[in-house]
């Protein structure tokens, strides 16, 4: 594995036994685990291509254990890593072989349900599913759906700024997140935002939301909750090339439709997907497209007829709409089976993650199939269309040597390709350690050193999960530098971090 | 060299780097229109409205790429020309200063984090957000998010730019999400409710499937004698009648659910931006506050002489008083909220901060990012 991680602090490293006996001070029982052997389970999140085991792993049950953890490790100059349900595509739980791993899991009782404000207050470490089970009998339900819902933790929602298929309509985590508790690296514990809408001085909650675990350790998040729509039904469309299909998308948005979902397959993931599941995808067309339409019984067979339309206009070969809630799962069950599905393509496969402009589709598909002769390697698409969220899943062979590397490098190239085109190196798996060095293709130095900066605010001793999302490490002190004129700052006054 | 209008970027790093070396502060102004919000400052003014004009506009992507000194009212005109909207509806504070509309920027509205009524359901100028570029207090052209809709990559600096007021960085470019306008809307109303009686109303309505876009009380003292309770439902032809009629259905427990012609309701929806049933005399506050906590928030203001506007379900109120501002503070603290001082005259705004005080942690935290951006506290200019 080519990926550097900071070094370890050796002195860190020699005072294991003093660090263990100190958590177990925090928290008694089994919320330690130093035994080389259950530490294992913990060494690799969702990116299972890199594994290290951490130093500890401690699991606190409270946030006045969070806070005494972090507090301690702050003064002992202790790394920490957090981690919610160990879901992350991008590597952000990677342990530190010198670093505490903290886990959430314990943090998992649904604290309030207010349906006058439609609002749910959870513990970070419940389960993204779990609110929506919580609020279902009465008709809500928790939007943000990614696909690892019945496993990711709110937490790391927070953490990673969650989509999910649903997102065009109802947005990312971002959206729909209210307020959280929060601890710092040095213990202090932190309310932002609260049950009402908008912050009253900078909107902290917007920063901490996406922030990788590099910020704080979240311990309580407040949601909003929806009333689930009255009926969903789903269209799906085969189309003769990716243009039509395109086009397609880019006619329903520009008709005012936006769609609950709109998921589009190319004919690899079509194939694989119909083999897995059998659902009656049809296999004579060279993309895919499931729309769904959501709200009031009106309002979707309405819409349905209305990208009917659009679909025929474009060239569409076949079209289906569902009649009954069986259908509609059954067009979404290809779709939802198309990872495993391209996994018994291959041994292992290489999930990406860029947005592009949709308009840019048919000249990115393109410029990836070329790049697949190049390479060597097969890969397959399915696409968040609406949104312009590409997942390319690489198709390779881990026993084969340099494989691997070569799924990375081709990785790599297509998230250039992403960024060159106008698009972003990640929709919604976030930078982690997957995508931290190609940070520069996306940001200048400014840019980075600027995010840092942020970084310096909330950890200036740069202990929570360093080695995650920017490139290079600066020390906070030799960010803070200014250029100074006649050896004096503006405003000697005011105080300065 | 001192640039006095700036027109492209770099002349916005000038600026900047002049003012650091003369020592000076900055205050980053657009068109005005907010100007009577917060203190008065002593500070070089650093004016956005040469930084003008559309960068892009890609309709079929929802994307809008325009300079901060854009005016408002043009954005709003271009967009709808495709069928398109801001659907964070921002607005002009003008009128509530008793000015003409029509100098709000595009930059000034984000800045200020300004969301209209369907904020409830359209989400805020933070959520619209998708990138910037700007000038830091370091004099440092940075930019942050990107161009398209869905984005994760590096930390989501547009949410602190959205309601940053100019305290952390000069904005010379911003990236919207624009959405499409809704074919048709109406609007309901719900004549003679009560405060109480008025948010339960609003709160019943938006956890229905009734897809409700936006929903305000107007108390009785605000409209000669009757209160009103009105709902927009928006989206196409049929959607929009059978959500109307489930409303009907809905919310007949409160009361006869009666239709509101276009105009009255254009007039009743506008009011909430001009704040026109509160008076012109009063200082006027804006509190956001969980709907259910509404009534909690503004009840040892009932007996004096105040009047409130209630938008957001419930969730916004916007209160015209002569109460003790440690009143009225302290009141909507207990109810978990937060209340921002926005008209009053210049001795009262010297004196009472127009941000609701906050904790000890998030003041240094805020504090702190603030020097992220601005080490020397060039834009401290004593406003807030």
């Amino acid at each position: 594995m080519s990926l550097s991680m900071p070094p370890s602090d050796q002195t860190t490293l020699s005072r294991r036994a003093e660090i263990v006996e100190a958590l177990r001070a925090i928290v008694p029982g089994e919320g330690v685990i130093d035994d080389e052997e259950c530490l294992r389970p913990y060494e690799s999140d969702g990116l299972t291509a890199y594994r290290q085991p951490p130093l500890v792993v401690v699991l606190p049950e409270t946030t006045q254990q969070v806070s005494r953890v972090l507090a301690w490790c702050h003064e002992n100059r202790v790394k920490v890593v957090p981690r919610g349900a160990g879901t992350s595509l991008s590597g952000g739980a990677l342990p530190l072989a010198d670093g505490v791993l903290l886990g959430l899991g314990k943090f998992n009782r649904v604290l309030d349900i207010d349906y006058e404000d439609r609002l749910v207050v959870v513990q970070s470490g419940v389960t993204n599913l779990a609110i929506t089970r919580a609020v279902e009998d009465r008709g809500f339900y928790y939007a943000p759906d990614p696909s690892s819902q019945i496993a990711c933790s709110i937490g790391g929602n927070v953490a990673e700024n969650s989509g999910g298929v649903h997102c065009l309509k109802y947005g990312l985590t971002t959206n729909n997140v209210l307020g959280c508790e929060i601890v710092m690296m040095d213990g202090e514990i932190l309310r932002i935002g609260g049950r009402h809408l908008d912050p009253a001085g900078l909107d902290l909650l917007g920063v901490v939301v996406g922030s990788e675990g590099l910020l704080g350790v979240v311990t309580e998040v407040t949601v909003r909750i929806l009333p689930r729509p009255q009926t969903a039904r789903a269209l799906l469309i085969g189309f003769p090339d990716v243009e039509s299909a395109g086009q397609c998308v880019a006619e329903t948005i520009a008709q005012g439709i936006i769609p609950a979902g709109m998921e589009m397959m190319d004919r690899p993931a079509i194939h694989a997907a119909e083999a897995f599941v059998k659902v009656g995808y049809p296999l004579d067309v060279e993309a895919l497209l499931i729309v769904e339409l959501d709200g009031s019984a009106a309002e979707c067979d309405h819409l349905i007829g209305e990208v009917e339309m659009i679909a025929r206009r474009n060239k569409a070969v076949s079209i289906r709409a569902s009649r009954d809630e069986e259908e509609r799962a059954a067009f979404w069950a290809g779709r939802k089976a198309a990872f495993p599905a391209v996994g018994r393509l291959a041994p292992d496969y290489y999930c990406m993650d860029g947005t592009i402009p949709r308009r840019r589709l048919p000249d990115v598909l393109e410029r990836m199939g070329a790049l697949s002769v190049k390479y060597g390697l097969a890969v397959a698409n399915v696409f968040h269309a609406g949104d312009g969220n590409l997942h390319p899943l690489i198709l390779y062979d881990a026993n084969k040597p340099g494989e691997l590397e070569r799924a990375e490098e081709f990785g790599n190239d297509i998230l250039r390709l992403c960024v060159e085109v106008g698009g972003v190196l990640t929709g919604e798996h976030g930078v982690g350690v997957e995508k931290r060095d190609l940070m520069p293709v996306m940001f200048s130095e400014i840019d980075l050193k600027q995010q840092q900066r942020v970084k310096c605010a909330f950890d200036p001793e740069l202990l929570l999960n360093p080695g995650k999302v920017f490139p290079q490490l600066h020390r906070c002190a030799e960010l803070g530098r200014m250029h100074v004129h006649k050896g004096e700052l503006p405003f000697p006054h005011l105080p300065r971090f | 060299m001192q640039v006095s209008l700036p027109t492209r970027e770099d002349e916005v790093a000038d600026a900047v780097a002049d003012a650091l070396r003369d020592g000076v502060r900055l205050a980053i102004v657009g068109g005005g229109s907010k100007a009577e919000i917060g203190a008065q400052v002593e500070a070089r003014p650093l004016p956005m409205a040469g930084l003008s004009g559309v960068v892009d506009y890609d309709p079929a992507e929802l994307v809008l790429t325009v300079r901060p000194g854009t005016p408002l009212a043009e954005i709003q005109s271009l967009v709808a020309d495709t069928g398109q909207m801001l659907a964070f509806e921002p607005f002009d504070h003008g009128p509530i200063f008793g000015q003409a509309a029509g100098r709000a920027t595009i930059g000034g509205v984000v800045a200020a984090a300004v969301s209209g009524s369907q904020r409830i359901s359209a989400l805020a100028a933070r959520d619209h957000l998708l990138g910037f570029r700007a000038v830091s207090g370091r004099g440092e052209v940075f930019s942050a998010g990107a161009k398209v809709v869905k984005n994760v990559t590096g930390y989501d600096l547009p949410k602190l730019a959205a309601g940053s007021w100019g305290r952390l960085f000069a904005m010379t470019e911003l990236t919207l999400k624009v959405l499409p306008h809704p074919r048709e809307a109406a609007t309901r109303v719900l004549f003679g409710l009560d405060d109480q009686q008025a948010i339960r109303a609003m709160s019943v309505a938006m956890g229905a499937q009734a897809e409700v876009a936006a929903a305000a009380h107007f108390p009785a003292d605000t409209r000669n004698g009757e209160s009103a309770t009105i709902l927009r439902v928006q989206g196409f032809g049929p959607s929009v009648a059978a959500r109307c009629a489930m409303l009907g259905a809905l919310l007949v427990q409160f009361g006869e659910v009666q239709d509101l012609s276009a105009s009255e309701a254009a007039a009743m929806w506008e009011s909430l931006r001009t704040l026109a049933p509160l008076g012109a005399d009063r200082p006027i506050w804006r509190v956001n506050v969980a709907p259910s906590r509404a009534c909690e928030a503004v009840a040892p203001l009932c007996d004096a002489d105040a009047r409130f506007l209630f938008d957001w379900a419930g969730g916004l109120i916007w209160i015209a008083s002569e109460a003790e501002p440690s009143v009225i503070r302290e009141a909507v603290s207990n109810a978990g909220g937060h209340a921002t001082l926005i008209r009053a005259e210049e001795g009262m705004r010297a004196r009472i901060p127009a941000f609701h005080p906050p904790a000890a942690g998030i003041a240094a935290l805020e504090e702190r990012i603030r020097r992220a951006f601005d080490p020397a506290g060039l834009f401290e200019t004593g406003r807030f």
